[in-house]
């Protein structure tokens, strides 16, 4: 084992417990916040593995979309969603946890037989190295048209979706409606006399000043 | 085309000669590179925070800092001094562990980033085939550090100073992202060193600003943006969040977010220099100068003298545009929230978009001038 490989091995040692250990921290700690950011580890572990794997371009992407716009995305919702509220204890709550673990150990032990079970075809090419981009480009206008299509508009359904939820003006009628049922919020200063709107509640001001 | 000084191959070459497998001596050959890029990033650093003090200065038509050093050269020292020795401060209902690292986070990207940076044919730490894809990338980690840092701050000022970063970083991603893939199809490639090559050949004339004029304006305001420089420093705006993320920072943590905006305008600057203003390559190109002195283009002593000036030229570009920057922080006025998002998503981003289809279009049309 000379220099090269022996580095390989041990990045790929730290880079494996990283990621299991912060997916494991995701799943289990209670304050979603350090959920949200050791997301963004799994993320950078999984790009390291990319990395290790000559596939310099896919980390690069996944460093970008994942942690750069997934996680960031996440951690705005948690931040501007934030309720301080303390979780209540469920009665036999273990219950769901039990099930939950076997659950996932059933899926992973499937999952590690298909993985043990099929013969994989090891590709005896050179790695792409620094020319993967334009083997990935080839890929994407060849052989891969459809489904990079498809990906596409999908992206732009949810992108008119997102620009619908966000132009209020093309939801129904009703929405709005109880919308604008909201208490009208006032300052507790004397309103201006060149508002309108609030005349009568001038009035009655008045009134009350008067009676002082 | 390989001209230059190959100071890998040469020094790997030496130390195998003295009996050291070659792995090794690559082993060792690879942190110096590394070593002095930190310690370069960092000068840099020292020197911008004095310009941007006397540069101001002088557009006040104020003297500036005067007695520490000549012409008050020290003071970026005395500055870090202070930092280093001042107390390091967690607040009581912070959250110690996200406090620390956030700063962190948001420095180690941008220096990472100085991985792509050449400042000659052979002199770059890494000749990364995604290049410039991968300083992208990186970027778009640091809004994380900054919302982390805003969270764990346990202050309304900081958490909507991080929020206003983290947005602000990436909006203004995207145009930053669609001005460099003109480049990259003009280039052929996204790497560092195929840019700057391809723009040498003509000298002045063949620079990417003639060809990619309104690239060049995007990627600047985009790249000021991301540097969170004046007109667009809304994070900590002072007079609205107090200091943003930063406000309950002390010490080497406030330290660590002064020098890694620092750091991140000479990167701007430098890559603005390598992407749009031609890298290390002189305005007259070298070829031609061998010519008129009727030397031969790959003798030695022009070999150094071509990688000395190259070095001095990528540093003049990178810290004129650092100084159209500070500048530039004098003369604009900061914009609202709401006009930087305008500015970015309304305005910037059809107008990459549209620059790019005309790339493209140009490229198909006159496959010579713009890279067929």
């Amino acid at each position: 084992m000379n220099l090269a490989t022996g580095v390989q091995v041990v990045s790929f040692g730290i880079l494996a417990v990283m990621m299991i250990g912060a997916a494991l921290g995701v799943v289990l700690l209670s304050n979603i916040v350090y959920s949200a950011f050791l997301l963004g580890g799994v993320f950078v572990s999984i790009a390291g593995m990319y990395l290790l794997l000559n596939a310099d371009f896919v980390a690069a992407a996944q460093v970008l979309i994942y942690v750069g716009a997934v996680n960031v995305l996440i951690l705005f919702a948690i931040m501007l969603v934030n309720k301080r509220q303390d979780f209540i204890p469920l009665p036999r709550a273990w219950v769901r946890q039990v099930l939950t673990a076997v659950v996932s150990l059933g899926l992973f032990i499937l999952l590690s037989t298909m993985v043990l079970a099929t013969p994989w075809s090891f590709s005896t090419g050179p790695a792409a190295g620094d020319n993967s981009i334009v083997l990935i480009g080839q890929h994407f206008f060849s052989d891969f048209l459809l489904p990079f299509e498809l990906a596409s508009i999908l992206l732009l359904i949810a992108m008119v979706g997102a620009i619908i939820l966000a132009r209020r003006e093309f939801l129904p009628e009703q929405t709005l409606a109880t919308e604008l049922e909201q208490p009208v919020l006032t300052l507790p200063e004397r309103p201006r006399q060149l508002v309108s709107v609030a005349s009568d509640r001038n009035s009655s001001l008045d009134k009350v000043e008067r009676q002082k | 085309m390989d001209v230059g000084i190959d100071l890998e191959g040469s020094f790997i070459q030496s130390v195998t000669d003295l009996g050291v497998p070659a792995g090794a001596a690559k082993a060792i050959w690879m942190p110096l590179p590394m070593i002095l890029m930190l310690i370069g990033a960092t000068v840099g650093v020292l020197v911008t925070t004095w310009l941007e003090r006397k540069i101001s200065a002088a557009a006040q038509q104020r003297i500036g800092p005067e007695y520490m050093g000549p012409f008050g050269l020290l003071v970026p020292v005395a500055d870090g001094l202070k930092l280093v020795f001042k107390e390091d401060v967690v607040p009581a209902k912070a959250d110690p562990l996200l406090f620390t690292l956030g700063p962190i986070l948001v420095v180690i990207p941008v220096f990472l980033s100085y991985l792509i940076v050449p400042f000659g044919q052979n002199l770059a730490i890494a000749n990364v085939g995604t290049g410039v894809f991968l300083w992208i990338a990186l970027s778009s980690v640091q809004p994380i550090g900054l919302l982390m840092s805003g969270y764990a701050s346990n202050n309304k000022y900081s958490l909507l100073g991080g929020l206003r970063a983290a947005a602000q970083s990436i909006s203004y991603e995207i145009p930053l992202a669609l001005a460099v893939l003109a480049i990259a199809m003009m280039s052929n490639s996204l790497s560092t060193i195929d840019i700057v090559e391809q723009q040498s050949e003509y000298g002045l004339l063949g620079w990417n600003v003639w060809r990619q004029p309104i690239g060049f304006i995007i990627f600047w305001i985009a790249a000021l943006a991301e540097c969170e420089r004046l007109p667009f420093d809304l994070p900590e705006a002072e007079e609205e969040l107090v200091a943003g993320y930063q406000t309950e920072y002390a010490g080497m943590k406030f330290g660590l977010f002064y020098l890694g905006s620092y750091v991140n305008l000479v990167l701007s600057a430098l890559l603005v220099a390598v992407l749009y203003l031609g890298g290390w390559s002189l305005p007259i190109p070298i070829s031609m100068v061998a010519g008129w002195l009727g030397v031969s283009e790959t003798s030695p002593w022009l070999e150094i003298i071509d990688a000395s000036l190259g070095i001095t030229m990528t540093i003049l570009k990178a810290y004129f545009l650092v100084f159209l920057a500070i500048l530039l922080r004098w003369t604009v006025p900061r914009v609202r929230i709401d006009q930087l998002l305008d500015l970015g998503w309304k305005f910037l981003l059809p107008v990459a978009l549209v620059n790019l289809l005309l790339t493209a279009a140009l490229k198909l049309a006159f496959p010579i001038a713009f890279g067929g």
